[in-house]
């Protein structure tokens, strides 16, 4: 291991050695570039954090309908101080990352059965497309009747959300795998089961993973959705009580902390995908 | 002696909603052990067809197909079958394609294991087997692909456009490498293909069919002066052109 370090590091000093002036002065224009770009974008989220703060100091908005950075901070600090600001965090993320892990696992399983039988997926598709564009969270209060006003429900709308988006796309992946590699493996006398294993399931694995990172998203929709309808936590339900008792600096910094957290969450997927998903497609 | 693929009478009939179509009538071709076989024809004659009912995939409508005898039912590790791409998977390593077939067939166990690494061995892609195809040269994937074919010993290579997707240096080199190897694993082949030049280069017998519903329209032994046969060398052959000409007369194309 260290070798290989060793010799990359040596590698790349000989080509720094070997880069001509006019190389260096490209790379030093990409990397200025790069610079710039990301200090604008911080600029802008600063601009806004202040020009927002002011604006309520000077009186130029209503901060008690706007709410403002500072009073949002306090919020913050007084939550944390009472304990329950990680709690509600912690509450809703386990909520979407339950519900986006379900939908994609039966998503996927009910791929396969489809990708299986095509009579049955012949025979379910208009189903399928009729569910697809229904708006799934007018099934909320379905799902609290049935189900009960708790933490089940939300997961279950949250799963819901990412389900049949996760069957449309995962099954259209599965039927574009290219036609000839299922033949090379036919030729060998692979049975169905083998042609799923050995190159449907490895073949769409990029697509399962795509699909996943759409799922996030979704499932926050679900979750937070799910809290307005029901929860006694959460951000939503915060999002929600603070609109309730017109506290606005608890729905803004709600909505703030929310930003964070699917971002955050967003990014892991993708450096999952980074991890999981080598690209070793040289076409 | 006994003929080891044997076509009797095969005809073959697509059926589709736009009606039925006739791809194969009547054909009747014999292929001794050891041989290389050219088949050539204009597209859509059923060249392919040919080959997937050789290795079972398809069942002819009419006639029968034999191996050494045996009517052919379903495919079978006697006959081993290379595609127009390698169609090496991404998401395994040299090696790990290789040994496909024998993970299919059941048949991956130390013995066919140590074959397959002395295959690589004997072909120069040892020190790339544990290498993603991406990293490989378009050549070097195509004997890949080969030594995937090959792995599971089948007596019958079916080589279906196999170099078409290859620029036209690398085909010649690549034509060069896949003869040679057939030559020495002593395999019997039978190679599809649109290219006339590579037909007679690589064969023994050159079968040309007709359009659809594809007949034999004749069949030409090559003989050709060379000191040792390989591919090249038969391109440089006196009698090449002559061959060629021939062909391409029967194939009779019109644009």
């Amino acid at each position: 291991m260290f070798k290989i370090n060793q010799k990359k590091v040596n590698d790349k000093q000989a080509m720094l050695q070997d880069i001509s002036p006019e190389h260096r002065e490209f790379l030093r224009k990409v990397r200025l570039r790069k610079t710039i770009i990301l200090f604008t974008q911080l600029l802008i989220l600063v601009l806004f954090f202040v020009t927002w703060e002011v604006a309520g100091d000077l009186k130029l908005i209503d901060s008690f309908i706007t709410s403002q950075p500072s009073r949002m901070v306090k919020t913050l600090i007084n939550l944390y101080n009472e304990g329950t600001l990680f709690y509600h965090i912690g509450i809703t993320c386990l909520e979407t990352v339950i519900g986006f892990t379900i939908g994609t696992v039966f998503g996927v399983i009910i791929s396969i059965i489809l990708w299986w039988s095509s009579f049955l997926a012949k025979v379910i598709e208009p189903y399928l497309v009729v569910l697809n564009s229904l708006p799934k969270i007018a099934l909320g209060p379905v799902f609290i009747v049935w189900i009960g006003a708790g933490p089940a429900s939300i997961i279950v709308m949250a799963l819901t959300v990412s389900l049949v988006v996760t069957i449309l796309e995962v099954l259209n992946g599965f039927l574009s795998v290219d036609q000839e590699k299922i033949k090379l493996v036919k030729t060998f006398g692979a049975n169905k089961f083998q042609i799923l294993t050995k190159v449907v399931l490895p073949a769409s694995f990029p697509t399962m993973i795509s699909s996943l990172k759409i799922n996030v998203g979704l499932s926050w929709v679900g979750v937070i959705v799910g809290e307005f309808l029901v929860s006694k936590g959460g951000l939503g339900y915060l999002i929600v009580y603070g609109g309730q008792v017109f506290q606005l600096d608890l729905v803004m910094a709600s909505v703030l902390v929310l930003a964070v957290a699917a971002a955050l969450m967003y990014q892991g997927v993708v450096y999952l995908e980074k991890l999981l998903v080598r690209d070793n497609s040289q076409k | 002696m006994g003929y080891i693929v044997e076509l009797r009478n095969i005809g073959m009939i697509y059926h589709s909603l736009n009606g039925e179509i006739n791809a194969l009538e009547n054909i009747n071709l014999s292929v001794e052990e050891g041989e290389f076989v050219s088949i050539v024809g204009p597209s859509g004659c059923g060249k392919s067809t040919l080959l997937s009912l050789i290795s079972g995939l398809l069942k002819p409508t009419f006639g029968s197909v034999l191996i050494n005898g045996k009517e052919v039912n379903g495919t079978s590790n006697e006959v081993g079958y290379m595609l127009q791409k390698d169609h090496l998977f991404d998401w395994r390593t040299i090696y790990e394609n290789v040994i496909l077939g024998l993970e299919i067939t059941g048949i991956l166990n130390s013995r066919t294991k140590e074959k397959v690494l002395k295959l690589l061995d004997t072909y120069g892609l040892y020190e790339f087997k544990d290498k993603y195809p991406g990293q490989l040269s378009g050549g070097m994937r195509q004997r890949a692909a080969l030594i995937r074919t090959l792995a599971t010993d089948p007596k019958i290579l079916l080589l279906d456009e196999a170099f078409s997707a290859l620029d036209y240096q690398t085909r010649l080199a690549v034509n060069e490498d896949i003869y040679s190897i057939i030559k020495k694993e002593n395999k019997t082949a039978i190679l599809v293909t649109h290219d006339i030049a590579e037909s007679i280069s690589m064969a023994d017998r050159v079968v040309v069919l007709t359009k659809r519903p594809g007949t034999i329209k004749n069949i030409h032994e090559i003989k050709l002066t060379c000191q040792k046969r390989t591919p090249l060398c038969s391109r440089e052959a006196p009698e090449f052109r002559h061959y060629f000409n021939q062909i391409w007369k029967e194939l009779d194309v019109h644009v």
